[in-house]
Parts: C-alpha cells; sequence; structure tokens
C-alpha cells in the first residue's frame, strides 16, 4: 500500500482507514502484535488485519463490525490529526484542476501544515512528478515529513523548513505550479515567480478574508501574471430520506357523498406513485440539506506566469 | 520537469484553444485556414512556433502577431468626476460616428488608438469618476482591440470551454463538478479506471490527463462506437492510446453472466442517436460497426455476377482483385477489433478495477448496477448526473444492493469574483447549477446481505444526531 498506489491486502506497517459507519472513521498504523480500541470491541491487527483484503469486514470483540478501507488522500483529508486549519477535498479538487497538476508536474507548495493538501497534490504528481513543500514551523516541517515516509511518498517530496516570504521555495525556474496558503500570500509572489518555468507556470493563493485577495491580486499584477481570477467553491450535501408527509383532514363537504381535498380513497389518485393509501400520507424520496453546512473556507484566486 | 519544452509550442496540426477574456474556442492549427473567433477573421500561420500563451494581434490582413508590451500610463492624474447625478445618457455624447470609426479601422488604426480616439471625442468622459472610466476604457477595449491569446488544451481550459459553448454536449458538466469527481475517484497514474460517459469525450480525457498515460482505462460505450470529440483536443502522446480499451454497453449482461462472446451479432440497423449527433460521429476514432462492414463486402459479391466485354473483363479482373484486398483488409479489421474487445472483456472479468466514473446522459442506476460488479473492494466510484432525482434512485438502490459505503449526494456551488481595488465583490452572473455527484466506497460485497447498519431505506425522518448505530440489528 501507499498513497500513491493502490494494494489488494493489508500489511505490517501500512496505514490503513477503520470505518466505523455513516462519517464515523478514524487511521491506523498497522502493527504485528497491537490491537486498536473501537467502540465496538478491539481489532487485533496480527489476526484481524495482517493478510486480509483492504474493503474486509473485520468483527471486534464486542461482536460490531467495522470495514478496512486502503488509504487515500482524501479519506486522509477527512481523518489526519490537525496541527493547523486543513484545505478540505472540495478546494483541493479545483485547485488541481486550475493548476493543470498531472502525472509529472513540479509543483511547490507553502505552508505545509498538517499536509491536506500535500498528499492530494503528491498523489496527482506521482510517479514522476515532485512536490516542494515549505513550512516555517519547525515541528510541522518535521511531523511532516514523518508522515510522508510512513505512507511511502517521501521519495516524491521535499519538506523545507523555511519562511517563503524571505527565502522562497528552493528551486528556481522548473515548478510547473505553486500554491500559497499563508498569511501575507503578496510577500511570496516574486517568490512564487522565480519557482516558477519560464512560461505557463500556474499560480493560486488561498486567502480566507477579501482583503488578502486584494493585496495579493495587486501584487500578481505587478508581477506581471495573467489571466488572474479569484473564486470560492463550497459543497452542498444532501441526505437522501424517505420521507412521510401526513394529508390534512380537511374534513366533509356539506353534502354527504364524498370528501374534499386529497382523498386516498378517490380513483383519481390511485394513479399516484406515491401516495400510502392505508395511512393518510404521502411518502417521497427526497435530497435533503444539512441543517448547517460550511459557508466559507477562502477565496480561490489563480494566474498564470507568461 | 521537461515538460516546457518542445510540447509548449504551437506546431501545425496541434489543436489549439484560442481565448479572448473569458471566450475559448478550439481549433485544429492549419496553414490557410481562416478562422472566425470573436467577430474577427484571421490565419493562424504566424502563430506557428510561438510558445503556448502568446497574445496576438489581428492585422488588418487577417495576420497574427505578437502582440507588443505597452506601458500603461498609470501614473498621470487623470481628470475626473465625483458622480453621475449631472451625467444625461441621450446618446449624444460620443463625436464619432459609426462611419468614422469604421474610417478609422480600414485605415489600419490599432484597436488601443481607436479607444483613444473614442475617450478624447466623448464630452462626458472627463465627468465620469474614475472607476466609471476604468470601465469604460475596459469596454471598448474588449470591443476594439482585436487580440487573440492562444492556449494549450487542458482538462481545464476544455471543461471551461465545453461548459460555456456547448453544455448541452456534456449534460451541463460544469468544470468544478468535474474537478470534483477527478479528485472523489482518487483517478491518478496506474490505477484501472472504467469510465462510462456521454459528454463527448471531455471526461475520458480529463481522466487520461490525470493518469498520464500510466494504467489502463476501460471506457463503456453506448450505441456501435464511444465518441472521443473532446478527447482529441487534448493533445495526449500516441501512447496514451495503448492502454485505452473500450467495451460496448450491450455486451455488459452476456459478461455478467458468463455468456460473453466477442462474435458478431446482428447489429440493429438504427444506430440512433444515443452515439451523439452526425458530426461527432464523422470525429470517431473508433472501429465501424459490424453492420458496416458486413453491408460493404455485399456489393462486391454483386459485381462478380455481371456479365460483360472483353475491356470490362479486364477491368473486372483488376477491380475484383481489388475488391479481394479490400475484403482481406476488413477481415483483418474486424479480426483485430475482435481482439481488442476479448481483452477488454478480459480486463473487466478480472473484477479488479480501482475506479468507477459514470458520467452520461442515462438513469445512472442501471450502470451503478452492473459496472460495480467490475471494481475491487475498497475503491471509489463517482456517477455524475444532471438531474438529483435518478441519484436518489440510484442511492436507494445501492444500499438495498450493499457492497458500498459512505456514500454521499453532493453539488458544487461556484461563485467567481471581480477583485479591483475599492470594487471588489462577487461577479453579477453565475451558473445556477452544476450538476450533481453520487460518491462512494466499495467493500467486500458478502453473499446475500446488504450492509444493514446503515440503511436508509423507508423509515420516517430524523434529525441525525439521533439516528442510532444499530449495534443490535442482526447482521
Amino acid at each position: 500500500m501507499s498513497f500513491v498506489e493502490y494494494g489488494d491486502t493489508i500489511k505490517d506497517g501500512d496505514t490503513a482507514i477503520v470505518f466505523l459507519g455513516h462519517e464515523s472513521m478514524f487511521p491506523v498504523k498497522v502493527q504485528h502484535g497491537t490491537v486498536t480500541q473501537t467502540k465496538y470491541g478491539v481489532i487485533r491487527h496480527s489476526t484481524d488485519l495482517i493478510g486480509k483484503k483492504y474493503g474486509s469486514k473485520v468483527t471486534c470483540s464486542k461482536g460490531g463490525w467495522v470495514f478496512i478501507l486502503h488509504p487515500t488522500p482524501e479519506l486522509w483529508t477527512m481523518n489526519l490529526p490537525h496541527r493547523t486549519q486543513i484545505l478540505y477535498s472540495t478546494d483541493i479538487s479545483i485547485i488541481t484542476m486550475m493548476l493543470e497538476l498531472k502525472p509529472g508536474s513540479i509543483v511547490c507548495e507553502s505552508g505545509t501544515g498538517s499536509g491536506s493538501l500535500s498528499h492530494a497534490l503528491i498523489r496527482t504528481v506521482a510517479p514522476t512528478g515532485h512536490l516542494y513543500t515549505v513550512e516555517f514551523h519547525q515541528q510541522r516541517a518535521e511531523k511532516a515529513r514523518e508522515e510522508f515516509r510512513e505512507h511511502g511518498v517521501e521519495h516524491l517530496v521535499t519538506v523545507t523548513n523555511q519562511d517563503v516570504c524571505k527565502n522562497g521555495f528552493g528551486v528556481s525556474n522548473i515548478a510547473d505550479a505553486v500554491f500559497l496558503d499563508i498569511p501575507s500570500p503578496w510577500e511570496a509572489i516574486g517568490h512564487a515567480k522565480s519557482a516558477l518555468k519560464a512560461e505557463g507556470g500556474r499560480i493560486c493563493s488561498f486567502s480566507p478574508c477579501i482583503e488578502q485577495v486584494q493585496r495579493t491580486c495587486l501584487a500578481m499584477e505587478e508581477y506581471g501574471f495573467t489571466e488572474i481570477n479569484t473564486l470560492e467553491i463550497l459543497l452542498r450535501v444532501y441526505n437522501v430520506k424517505t420521507i412521510s408527509l401526513q394529508i390534512p383532514d380537511l374534513g366533509k363537504a356539506a353534502e354527504d357523498n364524498s370528501s374534499t381535498g386529497f382523498d386516498s380513497s378517490n380513483p383519481s389518485h390511485q394513479g399516484s406513485p406515491c401516495a400510502n393509501l392505508q395511512q393518510g400520507t404521502v411518502q417521497f424520496k427526497s435530497g435533503v440539506p444539512l441543517r448547517e453546512v460550511v459557508g466559507h473556507t477562502g477565496y480561490l484566486t489563480f494566474a498564470t506566469k507568461s | 520537469a521537461m515538460e516546457g519544452g518542445p510540447s509548449s509550442r504551437i506546431r501545425e496540426g496541434d489543436c489549439a484553444v484560442l481565448k479572448r477574456d473569458d471566450v475559448f474556442k478550439a481549433v485544429s492549427v492549419l496553414r490557410r485556414r481562416k478562422i472566425i473567433f470573436e467577430k474577427q477573421w484571421f490565419y493562424l500561420d504566424n502563430a506557428i512556433g510561438h510558445i503556448y500563451g502568446t497574445t496576438f494581434e489581428v492585422t488588418s490582413g487577417g495576420n497574427l502577431q505578437p502582440k507588443q508590451e505597452v506601458e500603461e500610463t498609470t501614473t498621470e492624474a487623470k481628470e475626473a468626476g465625483t458622480d453621475n447625478r449631472n451625467i444625461v445618457d441621450d446618446g449624444k455624447s460620443q463625436k464619432l460616428t459609426h462611419d468614422d470609426i469604421k474610417a478609422l479601422k480600414d485605415k489600419g488604426i490599432k484597436g488601443q488608438e481607436i479607444v483613444q480616439q473614442l475617450i478624447e471625442n466623448s464630452t462626458t468622459f472627463r465627468d465620469k469618476t474614475e472607476f466609471a472610466q476604468d470601465k469604460y476604457i475596459k469596454k471598448k477595449k474588449k470591443k476594439y482591440e482585436a487580440i487573440v491569446t492562444i492556449v494549450k488544451p487542458s482538462t481545464r481550459i476544455l471543461s471551461t470551454m465545453y461548459y460555456a459553448r456547448e453544455p448541452g454536449k456534456i449534460n451541463h458538466l460544469r468544470y468544478d463538478t468535474l474537478a470534483q469527481m477527478l479528485t472523489l475517484g482518487n483517478i491518478h497514474a496506474g490505477t484501472k479506471t472504467i469510465v462510462m460517459e456521454t459528454c463527448a469525450g471531455l471526461v475520458l480525457g480529463a481522466v487520461m490527463e490525470r493518469m498520464g498515460g500510466y494504467g489502463s482505462i476501460i471506457q463503456m460505450y453506448p450505441g456501435g462506437g464511444p465518441v472521443r470529440a473532446a478527447t482529441s483536443c487534448f493533445g495526449f502522446p500516441k501512447g496514451f492510446f495503448d492502454n485505452l480499451h473500450e467495451f460496448p454497453l450491450s455486451k455488459v449482461q452476456s459478461l455478467l453472466s458468463g455468456t460473453f462472446s466477442a462474435e458478431p451479432e446482428e447489429i440493429p440497423l438504427l444506430e440512433e442517436e444515443s452515439n451523439g449527433l452526425s458530426e461527432e460521429k464523422q470525429q470517431e476514432t473508433e472501429e465501424e460497426p459490424a453492420a458496416e462492414t458486413t453491408m460493404e463486402i455485399n456489393p462486391t459479391e454483386e459485381q462478380d455476377s455481371m456479365d460483360i466485354s472483353a475491356e470490362e473483363v479486364e477491368f473486372k479482373e483488376s477491380k475484383e482483385k481489388e475488391n479481394k484486398e479490400n475484403v482481406r483488409e476488413k477481415q483483418i479489421k474486424q479480426w483485430e477489433r475482435r481482439k481488442k474487445l476479448k481483452e477488454a472483456a478480459a480486463l473487466l472479468r478480472e473484477k479488479n478495477a480501482d475506479g468507477l466514473i459514470v458520467a452520461s446522459k442515462f438513469h445512472p442506476t442501471p450502470l451503478l448496477l452492473s459496472l460495480l460488479e467490475f471494481v475491487a473492494p475498497s475503491r471509489p466510484f463517482v456517477v455524475y448526473c444532471q438531474y438529483k432525482e435518478p441519484l436518489l434512485d440510484c442511492y436507494t438502490k445501492l444500499r438495498e444492493r450493499g457492497g458500498v459505503i459512505n456514500l454521499k449526494l453532493s453539488e458544487s456551488w461556484l461563485r467567481n469574483y471581480q477583485v479591483l481595488p475599492d470594487r471588489s465583490h462577487p461577479k453579477l452572473s453565475m451558473s445556477g447549477g452544476g450538476g450533481y455527484l453520487l460518491s462512494g466506497i466499495t467493500v467486500l460485497l458478502e453473499q446475500g446481505r446488504a450492509d444493514c447498519r446503515n440503511s436508509e431505506a423507508p423509515k420516517v425522518e430524523e434529525p441525525s444526531s439521533k439516528r442510532c448505530k444499530l449495534q443490535d440489528l442482526p447482521c
């Protein structure tokens, strides 16, 4: 297993994802002799995990069961330990496409943060590309290096511990794309430009505040970037539910023949696919939005070096 | 790392994309071919050899020349007003007439100069606020500057172009939705991916771009052959197509039931619109359906039975030889086609695909239920549908089937912004909808049981916090 190559069976040393149910999962480092506690009981790595196929159902000691999944950058993003606020897959998706990333691409990123985007970038540029990621916090940089090693991708990434605004990315004129998620991206635009290849490189800056965006756009213009474009993207998730709505009792008309309103015994309504004739309710399937959703993550500004 | 080499120069035969502001158009780069784009006529000949991303001016002769960098005079303090309370829009503030402007254009005056003339001949220009002047200049430049940028095709460029120009061809799949699919599907190099799309080959192209030629793709197709009009725009190297297979949907049931055979069957003569518009058919790079082959062989046989003179006999003999060669060629093609079909079938039969992407005009449920059979456990799948309701049905049927977890029905919301000093705001127009996605992960399917813990089958709505993980359900 690695984050850039699928494996079929769970092996010692793998990072696997334990899936307990709707929106409930966590990563686990597979190791001989280890056990993992879950609310459904204990999982013994040696007997329950190692050698089993990814996607298997594992019964825990209390009798409940879980699924063991192969890690992907997307699952990692949902489960990684946060050291900083992270980017989620919705933003990551549009960033990847708008930066035109693909196998072989050279990408520069700062800050590394918790490595959410980093894992996704590495997956996209593998097997022939490379990620140069810069993080000014020493422990975070070290933790990132450790994780990339554990996840089998260290050959595809270089972590540098420095301040990108002062010292840049450590490379010149080779990057196909640069990504910035730092407090003052306008201070790094110059460095971004020198890291990018001569023509056609793409840049993206992520900022939560519009004021940051304004300064960044100005800086991009000053440095000669073109096609400057700012957007934001949000995911709207729908819960699929069967809904039952009661039919109101509108009483009967003065004449005693038939009742008014939506009468379930009325032959003209019998053809309706959703009417539940017995209980005076109508059932239908609906995609119901969640009560609270993410309303904002940040603005994404893209541009081209020309 | 050497991507930026020869492939970044415009070459004859390339598929290039013309760009002006936010308008795109894909064209073939051919000499002496007149192109019309954004009310301009020009030839691409002079663009050949330049780097992609270059912006050109269209000269009066219809030729392209690289646009010179012009120094913007921003340092002078411009005369401007404070608001528009006294500006009356009577349509008379521009002193240059239509004919005057045309005369300037005919003289070969550059767009920039025309804009300057318009400014000088506008009675209200200096009364406008600075912002209004800015807006005015931008608007006139847009109209009179004859420029075009030639960009290299990519998923970003082509998906934006198709959504703006021909959304009907791609089932109104908006480019950010496509971006979500590629990530949710974990599309990357080295995987074995099944793609089923009726989006003119755009989705296939996007998948191919993200796979970089590594791994393999099996494209499922309806009707006689897959449409790959958009795919050819990407300009992939030939090698990318070595591991691109295709398999007809019409043989899926037989493959699943074990009765698959590569021999041609009676193919209905109605090639119908399920294969796209006729113009797209011409661009199909795919094999002709077997029916056409059989039909072409028959005329040969008819010719043999004709009765004629000596001259015509000679002619007939050489014609016969030609026909025999044609027949032989067609037989070889047919044999090759059958071989490829068997190869694709073999790949599918392994039932170990790493991912499934569906984006078509068909109802998604039957596609998902059948194509998921070919996917390995613990692998992602994504289905796109222009409408939400079919995905509700799909979701329900998948729950009943079991073998899938983490089902998610989603839609992405996208907004573009204008960012200018003191004038930043979302853009005025916005896409109302970009389609819907249903995604999930496969798991090992147990015989005869659904993953009943998460059953959301007919039950009354409850707030999600109260929905219990029913451990005591007999499973």
